[in-house]
């Protein structure tokens, strides 16, 4: 396999509404701040990978179709990915391989979510025909499993509390960020509105319009490449099916799975110890201690004690979400991309305010749908 | 007003689409115009699900014998809907949960009534409510939902391998 | 920046099973997994494998097809994925889920991969559905269903001396001939060229004839890398080249009557020299001339010997179908050397070409 590394990374002003700038325009952002990143331009390219959530989060079926033109594409072979939730981590995994399997040498890749233009809350609650419409929004659909979650930890009920604030203080220096709230505290989190019990408004990510990109390259140009490129060191997917009798869904074995692939690939074999950062798929705040055991941080059962004594923190020992997360910015499709595209930005030194000093070896981690799709990979300083 | 640059113009899209339940969901929903819950069991797994099952999710082959199941359930977990949407059924706060039916190996999600929000709690035994006679039809909403059926509470080993 | 010699790549990978349910106007008894399952279960089977066995599984189908968001969501209980598996899916044609598991299988540590695809076009009012496929700004509010935009393109073939409207009705009359073969196929029957030219027009210069059918269908295909993929099939058929290529989406912004898309990913697939059969995923009778010419196929190339799209078009399906169709008659001997061609997009803006062939 050939190796493959991360040379530019670019994303967008994270905002609720994005009315200055078309679907192309918000692409093409993230996309001109990738290259120029790399110092390349649309010639280099190779190949374009994109990812995006279900096509009526925008009202256009196949945008890829359209947005070749934009996107330097002409000429070129372009994909669309779409893996729900994890996608923008499945995305990044698909245009990886192009590079390992020496298809391509230079390949971009992007996701991108422009929420505003349609209706997601409708799109996130799909009137499955023949079966009633129940709930709205995804977190009606996350809520039983946090109590689940919960009851079999014994987890105090301001664990996710804690999350919702480190990960919001941790946006304000995060100059993409969606959400900066400054002044957030725990207090301010206990008294917001209860949207679907246990979660709370300031528990829940919003809903952004963004997009990230980053450029991919075999040895080769990573050798070439100005500022320092980050490594992939491994790479999974693993998905598992929705509902099935006796199915663990606070704990799915699909991430479980999905994480003993990805670190054994990478030579990791504790991940609490051998990583530096992780940047996680956490849209809301209950599911930091949730996976951090899923993938093996801890036992079952002690994640939430991880995060209350500050391990988590940006000056802890293990910090999750550096970047502020999914409940600072969460343009669905970009989500996992950004997960990607942050941990690599951690590893090239490159993540400004919110660096964590030395970090070397990083994870970045997607999920989507029922808990059931997982994308992950681990990236690194060094060459694998 | 002119001479201001457009920034958004809305567009609206219908599309309608007439889709099938399938065949073995068509034979749940029929069931239910006759006051009956069907289960059906994996041939490989063994487990009963309810509805039964085009391809058994972890074994890649349709669920085979079909039979009635239990309307009693257990509340394995819930949630409180706060938050109002367009197609609600009620007006919030409300009660889902995922509701194992005795004999299944799997929880279905319906509304639990009949008792306030905050008394809703995990291992809540509960019965289904069905509409008149005159209005069953083959549709999930032949069940209006599922209230307390005054059993003590299910001990939590029943049902925490279904959480 | 020189590129990787292609040939170099390590892996031979071929198409060891396809499997597909007949297609046909509109399906009202299965829903998604109940039209997959049946041809993920016969593909498996076919080449000897179980699930436990695949490595990779990747799919194709659409949401806007289907009517719903995370459509593809509910036709992974077909795929029964537990243990956890590997697996991916493309909003695209399943030519590109296959595509996606080509380049997964070379990265060298799995050796089988699973590809399917489904769609069912009779669902929604396909023209609107797919006027949606557009771009959002300048011309999905036109509202130009996709048998218009065909016939702009025809129109212009037909303008530049590019083929005549006889021409069309011989493809969609031997289409059709062709399609009494494969029980499989939806529109099958013998049709006099001048009793389909004495048809009325449907869109101008499109006849009825000329346009695809609308289909329910579903496919897989499996896929497997030396030597696994000699346990798997007597006979595989290696893909030696394989590449797809994207054009300007405006249509005024090419030459419709050309395919520079499909002429650049042949290049870039191999797919010079002698060919035994050619399956084209062209809907509309014209787009077979246009392809043919881009392709460079000689004129004794056996073309769409299963009736291709013309006789069955499944969205999200018929570009796999191609691919499969192509390698099972290979297989079965029906010659050594075969081209798969595969479509996405208006008046060809996005098209795959594969190379295959018998050892």
């Amino acid at each position: 396999m050939e190796p493959c590394a991360v040379i530019g990374i670019g994303q967008t002003q994270h905002r609720a509404r994005r009315e200055d700038v078309s679907i192309p325009g918000l692409l093409r952002e993230a996309a001109m701040r990738a290259l120029s990143d790399a110092e390349l331009t649309w010639k280099d390219i190779d190949a374009v990978v994109i990812g995006t959530a279900p096509d009526m989060f925008e009202g256009v079926m196949m945008p890829e179709l359209f947005l070749a033109d934009a996107l330097g594409a002409a000429g070129k072979p372009i994909s669309r990915i779409h893996t729900a939730g994890s996608v923008g981590g499945s995305t990044a995994l698909v245009a990886s391989h192009l590079i390992h399997a020496r298809i391509h040498r230079c390949v971009l890749t992007l996701a991108f979510e422009k929420q505003s233009e349609s209706d997601a809350m409708w799109a996130l609650s799909p009137t499955i025909p023949f079966q009633p419409q129940l709930t709205a929004g995804a977190g009606g659909y996350f809520a039983p499993l946090i109590r689940a979650y919960m009851r079999r930890s014994g987890a105090p009920r301001h664990i996710g509390h804690l999350v919702a604030v480190k990960d919001r203080l941790n946006g304000v220096k995060n100059p993409y960020s969606h959400l900066k709230l400054p002044e957030i505290d725990l207090a301010k989190v206990e008294a917001s509105p209860m949207l679907w019990d246990p979660i709370r408004h300031l528990d829940t990510c919003p809903s952004s319009d963004g997009a990230v990109a980053m450029v991919l390259s075999d040895a080769a140009g990573a050798g070439r490449t100005p500022r320092p490129p980050a490594w992939i060191h491994g790479g999974a997917m693993r998905s598992e099916p929705v509902m099935f009798a006796g199915r663990d869904q606070v704990n799915p074995r699909a991430g479980i799975d999905c994480a003993t692939d990805v670190f054994a690939q990478a030579s990791i074999r504790n991940p609490r110890r051998d990583l530096d950062v992780a940047e996680i798929y956490v849209p809301f705040s209950w599911f930091e201690p949730m996976w951090l055991e899923n993938l093996g941080f801890c036992e079952p059962g002690e994640g939430w004690k991880l995060t209350e004594a500050g391990v988590t923190a940006l000056d802890g020992d293990l910090p999750i979400n550096p970047s502020g997360g999914v409940l600072c910015t969460n343009p669905i499709g970009a989500s996992g991309m950004l997960r990607f595209a942050e941990a690599a930005l951690q590893v090239r030194g490159m993540a400004g305010e919110h660096q964590v000093d030395g970090a070397r070896k990083a994870l970045g981690h997607a999920y989507g749908g029922g808990s059931q799709f997982f994308a992950m990979w681990i990236v690194g300083s060094d060459p694998p | 007003m002119s001479g201001e640059p457009i920034k958004v113009v809305p567009m609206h899209v219908r599309l309608e689409y007439t889709v099938t339940a399938g065949c073995t969901y068509s034979r749940y929903l029929l069931a239910l115009a006759k006051k009956q819950i069907i289960g059906g069991r994996c041939p490989r797994c063994t487990k009963v699900y309810v509805p039964p099952r085009g391809s058994c999710p972890t074994c890649g082959v349709p669920t085979g014998e079909e039979f009635p199941i239990s309307h009693e359930a257990t509340v394995t977990t819930f949630c409180i809907v706060n938050i109002p949407f367009g197609a609600m059924p009620f007006p919030p706060p409300y009660v889902v949960a995922a509701l194992l039916l005795d004999g299944a190996d799997l929880p279905i999600l319906h509304l639990v009534r009949g008792v306030s929000p905050d008394q809703v709690r995990m291992g809540l035994r509960v019965r289904a409510v069905w509409v008149s006679d005159a209005e069953l039809a083959p549709t999930v909403e032949s069940i209006r939902w599922f209230e307390p059926n005054g059993e003590p509470d299910a001990d939590y080993s029943t049902y925490e391998a279904h959480l | 920046m020189a590129r990787l010699d292609r040939k170099n790549s390590p892996r031979r990978i071929a198409v060891v099973a396809f499997a597909q349910l007949p297609n046909v106007r509109r399906d009202t008894e299965h829903e998604e997994t109940e039209l997959v399952l049946p041809v993920v279960n016969a593909a498996l089977e076919a080449a000897r494998l179980t699930r436990a066995d695949i490595g990779f599984t990747c799919s194709g189908s659409s949401d806007f097809l289907l009517g719903r968001p995370f459509s593809f969501v509910s036709a992974l209980d077909a795929l029964a994925p537990w243990p956890p598996a590997s697996e991916s899916h493309v909003e695209m044609d399943g030519a590109w889920a296959l595509y996606e598991a080509w380049v997964r299988l070379q990265c060298g540590d799995v050796d089988t991969a699973l590809v399917y695809a489904y769609g069912k076009s009779s669902l929604g009012d396909l023209r609107d559905v797919l006027a949606q496929q557009l771009d959002p700004y300048y011309l999905a509010p036109l509202v130009p269903d996709s048998i218009s935009l065909a016939a702009l393109q025809a129109r212009a073939l037909l303008d530049a001396g590019g083929c005549s409207e006889r021409d069309l009705a011989e493809i969609a009359s031997r289409s059709r001939r062709a399609a009494l073969d494969n029980p499989y196929a939806q529109v099958r029957k013998q049709s006099d060229v001048e009793e389909l030219l004495a048809q009325p027009y449907l869109v101008a210069p499109l006849r009825k004839h000329d346009c695809p059918p609308i289909s329910d269908g579903a496919c897989a295909v499996v896929l497997a890398a030396e030597p696994a993929a000699h346990r798997c099939s007597e006979r595989p058929a290696f893909i030696t080249g394989m590449d797809h290529r994207i054009e300007a989406h405006s249509l005024g912004a090419r030459d419709l009557t050309r395919s520079s898309s499909t002429r650049t990913a042949a290049e870039h697939a191999g797919a010079t020299g002698r060919f035994d059969l050619a399956e084209l995923h062209a809907p509309f009778t014209h787009q077979e001339i246009i392809l043919r010419r881009a392709l460079g196929l000689a004129p004794d190339v056996e073309i769409n010997p299963s009736g291709g799209a013309l006789a069955a078009n499944p969205m999200m399906v018929a570009g796999l179908a191609r691919i499969g169709e192509a390698a099972m008659r290979l297989s079965r001997g029906a010659g050594r050397r075969g081209i798969a061609h595969a479509t996405s997009g208006p008046c060809l803006q996005q098209n795959l070409v594969c190379v295959l062939e018998t050892d």
